[in-house]
């Protein structure tokens, strides 16, 4: 596993002008895509060929020891791989896919990444341009089926464009509020020999600033806003990841004193286990920091956009509270909660310039309520959740056991559903860019494509696949993939049965209409073994331990398949419709 | 804020860009807005196109989309503002049958009364043009139409901001500011609108 061993290099140094002009020589546009990659340290790809990107895949056959192509068993599990890889690298991901439906298949996967913020740049290949607008064979719109789902496009019909366009893609995709980029080249331009006169990285485009202008008198504001806060509550998303400002964040934390609640996203970007982090927000998030956003004086909001599954009930969302939002993207600001004080900027930029105007303090009596909080909390759900008596396995036991044997030290990719409630609410984080999940768009089928990708970005650390026995269901083609490249990832597959969290919502809210939730699955452990992937599967709470001690001691790829109980539902809860401090504990 | 619908104008900045009128349309229509006028033109500064747009809504709807629009790449800047803050004017052309018209008109008397130009006048029709604001050149097709309107189209409003100093100085301020500078002072928290804020 040669791919698998080396550490990825930070990519070179912007430092264009001082680099000497290379003498032009004649290039094919494919040559200069693959350039441009080489030029932006890109080191895999994730893709799949096909008529129009052919060219591309021709050229890259000269690229193989330079450039490190995985080929997918769908384009939608190439762009979820680049995504896995984009948040555990915190580089950009990149991802190569012909046109027609080898393009559409990404859609998805371009949605999930512009809704959550995932430098992504994939290159699609298209009909000859004379071709354009003729329904010629695997001919679609690409650019204009994508444009919701970008941060930006452009369709390439001339190769002597490619260097330039291709510096704007790797800008625009891993700059200010990162997202994905796609760039469709016609197979004619690929094709096109050219003068190439090396490659410029992008530093600057006219019409696009990645970072608002960071205004003092709102740092000032803030702070003072921060000094006279008697109950303060920091409320943090992946923005502190993306803006790799873990260390800022904490020293921002520290030294006022103010407990820290994450979003889904946000996840690891401060470790689980620091005094000051009291859990997560949102839908399924913990009951103290649910019920105290409505009680906090000064609620700030840093790296996050205030999603309805973190805010339930918009008009009775911190109507008390003076609010102070963070964030990087102007139009994050007042678009869902109205801030007292924006703080526009890069909170890299803006936390350390708002630490140094806080006073250090402690806050005692607010940080015990929240413990109290969390006792009842424990109580009523987390004890029995992660230590049951009897019965069924519970998917918490499952993260409670695999917690104590990776130590908190694994990157943890879920799919979605209960199984994913249930892992970010228990997993525990010691670092950064650990928790690799789709948030926003919410996707089934994006745990084990990403769990792939998020090895390769992050190849000396052990990768755990938490995923439903539904989603899995929806892109384990991916399984070929792990065999063919002897991909590293442990595949924990929670079965219960059931569509559950659809089947939850149906319980409480539809009168146990169980409308099309019984899903069957196969027979996962003979399906891995198909592909000659090591499995197991258990019941009993007996085997748990052993199971995932086997897992993750194996060598390899690995699939363990854990029954959970068919009819557990995620507890806390807060309903839809309802406020945030209306959470219910069962 | 107001919560009650009004006619909005968007201005606004842009590259010159094959499908940039797609990424500014599909806006409106996902939050389900209807454009009830759009026009693109080019400006003052070379290379930079301007888009008019007009819609009906509320002002925290406008500007929420406003700073939708100033987050795409190729947009430079997008203002709003309400008719009072605007000079605007539509056109209009009408085509109607010569005989009808120089029988039953005094024509002179329509061109002064209603600011109308004769463009075209053939033997088989006349084609007049208007230019104002949309009750003006409403008026006229309520003349015109008892004679036998055969054709009537209206452009796309298009609209100077009364207290903009034109696109040049923005673009210099905003070309000066390069990304990750120093912090700027003076700018205060109740002047946020005023910001130019890219």
């Amino acid at each position: 596993m040669s791919h698998l061993t080396t550490t990825p290099s930070k990519p070179k140094a912007a430092k264009a002008a001082a680099k000497p002009k290379p003498a032009p020589r004649e290039l094919s546009g494919s040559a200069a895509v693959l350039e441009a990659f080489l030029e932006e340290g890109v080191e895999t790809i994730f893709g799949y060929p096909g008529g129009a990107i052919m060219p591309i895949y021709d050229a890259l056959y000269d690229y193989r020891d330079r450039l490190n192509h995985i080929l997918v068993r769908h384009e939608q599990g190439a762009i979820h791989a680049a995504q896995g890889y984009a948040r555990t690298s915190g580089r950009t991901g990149t991802v190569f896919a012909t046109s027609g439906p080898g393009a559409t298949n990404l859609v998805t996967g371009l949605a999930d990444a512009m809704i959550d913020s995932t430098p992504v740049v994939c290159i699609t290949g298209q009909v000859f341009a004379h071709l354009l607008g003729t329904d010629a064979f695997q001919e679609t719109d690409v650019i204009n089926i994508t444009t919701p789902v970008t941060k930006w496009n452009y369709q390439v019909t001339d190769a002597t464009e490619i260097p330039s366009v291709l510096a704007k893609a790797f800008y625009i995709a891993g700059s200010g509020r990162p997202g994905p980029v796609l760039i469709d080249i016609t197979k004619n331009a690929q094709l096109q020999k050219f003068n190439y006169e090396g490659y410029t990285r992008c530093q600057h485009i006219r019409s696009y600033r990645p970072k608002p202008i960071v205004r003092k008198e709102y740092i000032d504001k803030a702070a003072e806003l921060i000094n006279e806060a008697e109950r303060p509550f920091i409320i943090f998303g992946q923005g502190i990841i993306l803006g790799k400002a873990e260390n800022e964040f904490r020293a921002f934390v520290e030294k006022s004193g103010i407990p820290a609640a994450w979003t889904i996203l946000g996840l690891s970007a401060l470790p689980t286990s620091h005094p000051l982090n009291v859990g997560m927000l949102g839908m399924h998030g913990n009951y103290g920091p649910n019920v105290l956003t409505n009680d906090c004086d000064v609620l700030i909001a840093v790296g996050m956009r205030f999603d309805d599954r973190v805010t339930g009930r918009l008009d009775k969302y911190a109507k008390q509270a003076k609010v102070i939002h963070l964030d990087i993207d102007p139009a994050e600001i007042d678009k869902n909660v109205k801030a007292t004080v924006p703080v526009w900027g890069d909170c890299k930029e803006t936390l350390p310039l708002l630490t140094a105007k806080i006073q250090k303090k402690t806050h005692p009596q607010w940080l015990k309520r929240f413990a109290d909080l969390y006792q009842q909390e424990f109580d009523a759900v987390i004890k029995d959740e992660l230590n049951p008596a009897s019965g069924e396995l519970t998917m918490g036991e499952v993260m409670n056991e695999l917690n104590a044997l990776t130590g908190g030290n694994a990157v943890i990719v879920t799919d979605v559903g209960q199984h994913q409630m249930v892992a970010c609410r228990y997993a525990i984080f010691n670092q950064s860019n650990s928790n690799i999940t789709s948030g926003g768009l919410g996707t089934m089928g994006f745990g084990l494509p990403a769990a792939i990708g998020a090895k390769f970005g992050a190849p000396d650390r052990t990768v755990v696949a938490i995923i439903g026995d539904g989603g899995f269901q929806m892109t384990l083609q991916e399984l070929g993939t792990i065999m063919q490249f002897d991909v590293d990832v442990k595949i924990l597959i929670l079965n219960n049965r059931f569509l559950g969290m659809v089947r939850q919502w149906q319980q409480l809210f539809h009168d146990k209409r169980y409308s099309f939730v019984d899903i069957t699955s196969p027979d996962f452990v003979k399906l891995a073994n198909a592909y000659y992937i090591q499995s197991s599967s258990i019941t009993d709470r007996a085997e748990l331990k052993q199971a995932l001690k086997t897992m993750l001691d194996h060598k390899g790829s690995y699939l363990l398949e854990v029954f959970t109980g068919k009819e557990n539902n995620v507890f806390p809860m807060v309903p839809q419709g309802c406020s945030v401090s209306e959470i219910r504990l069962k | 804020m107001t919560t009650n619908k009004e006619e909005y104008t968007i201005t606004v900045y842009t590259e010159n860009q094959i499908g940039l009128i797609n990424r500014i349309a599909i806006l409106f229509s996902r939050r389900k807005i209807n454009i009830e006028s759009l026009n693109t033109s080019p400006t003052e500064v070379e290379g930079i196109h301007r888009f008019t747009i007009v819609i009906n809504e509320t002002e925290e709807v406008v500007r929420k989309l406003c700073r939708q629009l100033e987050k795409q790449v190729d947009i430079l800047k997008a203002y709003f503002n309400t008719n009072e803050e605007i000079i605007w004017q539509e056109m209009a052309l009408y085509k109607v049958s010569t005989d009808e018209i120089a029988e039953k008109v005094k024509v002179e008397r329509l061109l002064r009364e209603y600011g109308a130009r004769a463009v075209v006048i053939r033997k088989d029709y006349t084609v007049f043009e208007t230019t104002g604001q949309r009750e003006e050149t409403d008026r006229l097709i309520a003349v015109l139409e008892p004679l036998g309107l055969i054709e009537f189209v209206r452009s796309a409003r298009i609209a100077i901001i009364k207290d903009s100093s034109g696109f040049h100085e923005k673009l210099k301020e905003f070309e000066l500011a390069a990304p990750g500078e120093e912090l700027v002072e003076n700018e205060y928290l109740d002047k946020q609108d005023q910001v130019f804020s890219m």
